[in-house]
């Protein structure tokens, strides 16, 4: 679309990106997805997020936002109107906040060390994965999401990993539901939202492109 | 005063010589937030820090009528959604996530960056070429905004953010003999970390110039 208001820089199988695609569906908002060819960044990109040179980038009126975290309460705080992804209680908007920010601290690199690795490192960095799902899973507890009845920030923040939970699962040769079962039973319940499950690619396509890479990369 | 104020009860778990303690304080002291602060023996820490916050076990923890805030930056925010006078945080959506990046900038990269240069007691070149990378950035932004303080004429969530950089990281150098921000090599920077710990809100909360260099001194000795 020529002249589009909101660009999106993205790549489809990322956990990052994937959480704007959420929050911009959840607010039904009309974007330009624009996808990146990561190991031969566009210049548009590398103008964009010049600082960290990566996806996503969104880029409305001209203007970039970078960091998916931040570029969710960016469109949030904009598009006010429909669907409040923050809560409203600056008390429960802060432990929003620092839930998503320990998502942001924690699973990637737990998820990653707990494929990649192998032998004794990668048993020590499969508990250390279940660990921080548990702490997660323990917060959600007994309620629909994060914070709560409603759908936000925080869900939106950890729900991406889950089409990425088959690949690691796959590699480590373990069930993540036999030791988290709250935790997919939430995250089925987010599925079941349309913004989710039109965003989050299947997994098994996930599984295909992480070995594929793997494979180009002669791992 | 906000309507309920008179009935806040506000508790802050600290350790005075932290910079992301001081975060929260500079905040608390630019809105005239009144507190009490509970100073932690963070080799011995206290049973209410570890229930406020089991997951990080760390301060500073915010207590506000009895709900606890953790991570200094969500604190910060925490506080300026609350307290709306004095605003750290712009109100602009764009300049808000503009402000949010440079924040987060300055806490995943140059704050990591700058640690590793004096825990690998500045032996490895890449590491050093690394953490000046990071410094140049902040160098160029505070070019390109050519204002005293990356919020413009007053400091602002950004500032506060970079408080380790303005004030911490001299004494640090100063400690361990090594010298990374200098006056040639980042002219920006050295300007606005004058100005930043010139600051009166700031100024009256920063842990003294004696009590870190004996602390890094002792944890890093000399380079």
């Amino acid at each position: 679309m020529v002249g589009s208001e909101v660009i999106l820089l993205d790549f489809w199988p990322s956990m990052f990106g994937m959480r704007v695609r959420i929050a911009l569906a959840e607010k039904g908002i009309e974007y330009d997805y624009k996808e990146q060819d990561l190991p031969d960044k566009s210049t548009l990109l590398l103008e964009m997020n010049p600082v960290h040179k990566k996806i996503p980038v969104l880029i409305h009126k001209g203007k970039p936002i970078n960091e998916s975290c931040i570029i969710v309460q960016y469109i949030d705080e904009t598009w006010k109107d429909k669907s409040p992804l923050m809560p409203s209680d600056p008390y429960t908007r802060a432990q929003a906040r620092f839930w998503a920010d320990y998502v942001d601290k924690k699973v990637y690199d737990a998820l990653k060390k707990s494929g990649t690795l192998k032998g004794e490192q990668q048993e020590k960095a499969k508990k250390e994965f279940i660990e921080i799902l548990k702490v997660l899973e323990g917060q959600i507890g007994e309620k629909p999401y994060f914070m709560g009845e409603s759908f936000g920030y925080a869900d939106i923040a950890l729900v991406t990993f889950y089409c990425w939970f088959y690949t690691f699962e796959t590699l480590g040769n373990y069930s993540i539901e036999k030791e988290c079962p709250k935790l997919i039973a939430w995250a089925k319940r987010c599925m079941q939202r349309e913004s989710v499950s039109k965003t989050l690619p299947d997994s098994k396509k996930i599984y295909e492109f992480f070995m594929e890479m793997r494979s180009k990369l002669g791992l | 005063m906000r309507s309920s104020e008179m009935a806040d009860e506000v508790t802050l778990y600290a350790d005075g010589r932290s910079p992301f303690v001081c975060r929260v304080k500079i905040a608390l002291n630019m809105k005239g937030i009144k507190y009490k602060n509970m100073e932690e023996d963070l080799q011995n820490k206290s049973g209410a820090l570890l229930n406020y916050n089991p997951v990080h076990k760390k301060v500073p923890v915010l207590v506000h009528n009895g709900n606890p805030i953790l991570e200094s930056l969500v604190i910060v925010e925490y506080l300026d959604n609350v307290w709306e006078r004095v605003p750290i945080l712009p109100q602009d959506p764009y300049e808000k996530a503009a402000a949010r990046f440079w924040a987060k900038f300055i806490d995943d990269k140059c704050i990591p960056a700058l640690y590793k240069v004096f825990s690998s007691k500045g032996e490895e070149e890449q590491v050093i070429t690394e953490a000046c990378e990071q410094l140049q950035i902040l160098e160029d932004e505070l070019e390109l905004k050519g204002k005293k303080f990356f919020g413009g004429d007053n400091i602002n969530l950004v500032d506060i953010a970079a408080d380790f950089i303005a004030y911490w990281l001299q004494l640090l150098e100063e400690a361990t003999e090594m010298k990374l921000v200098t006056r040639s090599k980042f002219p920006k920077i050295t300007e606005w970390a004058e100005g930043f710990v010139n600051c009166q809100v700031v100024k009256e909360m920063l842990p003294p110039r004696a009590i870190m260099l004996a602390y890094y001194k002792n944890r890093f000795g000399k380079i």
